[in-house]
């Protein structure tokens, strides 16, 4: 009865934290929709979670791109078909590795960046003060976050693909004997739009997931420094897996349909 | 002008204001003393609109808070917060005109930046502290700013959350003296948070002792050191021992 009571309440905590969230979500559509705005905080979101985040970005892409031609190399090998490296490392990172990777390293870099620094701000009042100040912290703070993080992450998930299939070019026109105009032939020629849509797509659910997170546990911190460890520590691991599921739900909306 | 009628609020199980009573008069300083946790600041902000009463109404001008228009309301009010909880992404000035930069009260730019200055000139602050962050500043300077950003719109009512707190005991005079003399000036009504019995000399016209969820005292600053009751003169005397529990 006891574990049956826990499962109980655990299934409701989860629901409701569900229905939190979603509530917050629709706040900052309607606060985002709405005026006052707030341009030069749209502008600052847009440099800071964009134009900061391009060297991790493309660090992580084009390792992992070479990571990808030495593997599927590898793989090949064993039934002969070492020629697909271009088109698979193409395919892996546009459809999968680019937008997730990205998403990845956004939750890492900016997710705990926002919650670090809206939950400092509630801690130390400035969010009340923002009030006192005729100010709405939904429209100031969360709004041109999350706006700026689903207009750019897709712009980043973009540069991350073709920083990524660089590096699977470099690896194997390095180091694997690919002819270097045939390689990028062959790229070019397997891509889809479909692969291009989903992959910018992918980044534009995946950065408003990663900011919106980052803006409720902030907005939803306990007092103190533990307070805002654990909004920090709980807005990544919560985009983090919700940037996971969601790759599953939209690789099914896109490619099983 | 500031009422509250029997306002009740409570945290989970923790009932901090059990029917909060007070007047607080047009253009008179009025000072809420109390131990910590006794729900001074949750009283005032109560006033603002941050923390939601449970039950009881809160009137300014015989108008019911929660049935005005926000931006109006609130743009009568400036605001000394206890950390002065400045913006630590805006440089000081910023900080000051943040009001007169966007919104009902906005004005240019280059005027607001006057403004600022001058408010900041007031507060005792010379111009070359308009450009720094105020990760740059000491606590004192960063209460200054946050009182010539609560007085940047020239309001009509200010609201003082410990405004002494952490601060030297000269510095903790200065500030006293400014704002006593800027309410002075602006004719403004003034509610003010405080422990530190020499501010509430400085400011107060009236003063309220908050104990047990409720209004224990308030009067005339005058009448405070002989008012007879026991509460208050333990607090205002700082006793250990008394019917206030210094365990709590």
């Amino acid at each position: 009865m006891r574990v049956l009571a826990a499962i109980g309440r655990a299934v409701l905590g989860l629901l409701a934290a569900i229905g939190r969230v979603s509530l917050f979500g629709i706040a900052t559509l309607r606060h985002a929709l709405t005026p006052p705005f707030y341009p030069r905080e749209f502008g600052l979101a847009l440099l800071n979670i964009g134009w900061l985040s391009l060297p991790v970005v493309g660090l992580t892409a084009i390792f992992t791109g070479g990571a990808l031609a030495l593997q599927i190399y590898a793989g090949g090998a064993r039934f002969n078909a070492e020629a697909v490296v271009p088109q698979i490392v193409a395919i892996g990172m546009v459809r999968e590795l680019g937008p997730v990777l990205v998403g990845l390293m956004i939750a890492a870099r900016v997710t705990s960046s926002i919650a670090a620094e809206i939950a400092t701000m509630k801690v130390t009042e400035q969010i009340d003060a923002l009030v006192t100040l005729s100010t709405h912290p939904m429209k100031y703070l969360i709004a041109p976050r999350v706006v700026a993080a689903t207009l750019v992450v897709p712009l980043l998930v973009g540069v991350g693909d073709v920083i990524g299939i660089f590096g699977g070019y470099a690896v194997a026109t390095g180091t694997l004997g690919f002819n270097a105009a045939a390689y990028i032939q062959n790229t070019v020629d397997f891509l889809q739009l479909r692969d291009i849509t989903s992959s910018l797509a992918k980044g534009a659910v995946f950065g408003c997931i990663a900011a919106l997170m980052g803006c409720y546990f902030g907005m939803n911190s306990g007092r103190g420094a533990q307070g805002v460890g654990r909004a920090t520590k709980g807005s990544v691991e919560a985009a983090a897996v919700l940037i996971l599921a969601a790759n599953f739900v939209l690789t099914g909306v896109f490619f099983s349909l | 002008m500031i009422t509250l009628d029997n306002v009740h609020k409570a945290f989970g199980t923790n009932h901090v204001l059990q029917g909060v009573n007070l007047h607080v008069a047009k253009g008179t300083s009025m000072v809420i003393i109390g131990g910590s946790g006794t729900g001074k600041s949750v009283a005032i902000k109560s006033v603002l609109g941050l923390v939601t009463p449970d039950a009881g109404t809160i009137t300014v001008d015989g108008t019911d808070v929660t049935q005005t228009d926000r931006d109006a309301f609130l743009a009568r009010f400036g605001m000394l917060f206890q950390g002065a909880a400045l913006f630590d992404s805006l440089p000081v000035w910023q900080n000051v005109a943040f009001r007169l930069l966007r919104g009902s009260l906005a004005k240019p730019r280059t005027e607001a930046r006057d403004i600022a200055i001058e408010k900041l000139r007031r507060v005792g602050l010379t111009p070359d502290v308009a450009d720094r962050l105020p990760a740059e500043l000491s606590g004192g300077m960063q209460k200054r700013v946050g009182l010539a950003r609560a007085i940047a719109a020239d309001p009509e009512i200010i609201f003082f959350d410990e405004p002494t707190t952490g601060l030297d005991p000269i510095m903790a005079g200065v500030i006293n003296d400014l704002i006593r003399e800027i309410v002075r000036e602006m004719g403004a009504t003034t509610m003010t948070i405080t422990h530190d019995m020499s501010s509430v000399r400085t400011i107060a016209d009236h003063v309220a002792m908050l104990h047990a969820g409720k209004i224990r005292w308030t009067g005339p600053v005058s009448e405070m050191d002989s008012a007879g009751d026991p509460y208050l003169d333990q607090f205002i005397h700082g006793r250990a021992t008394g019917p206030i529990e210094a365990v709590r």
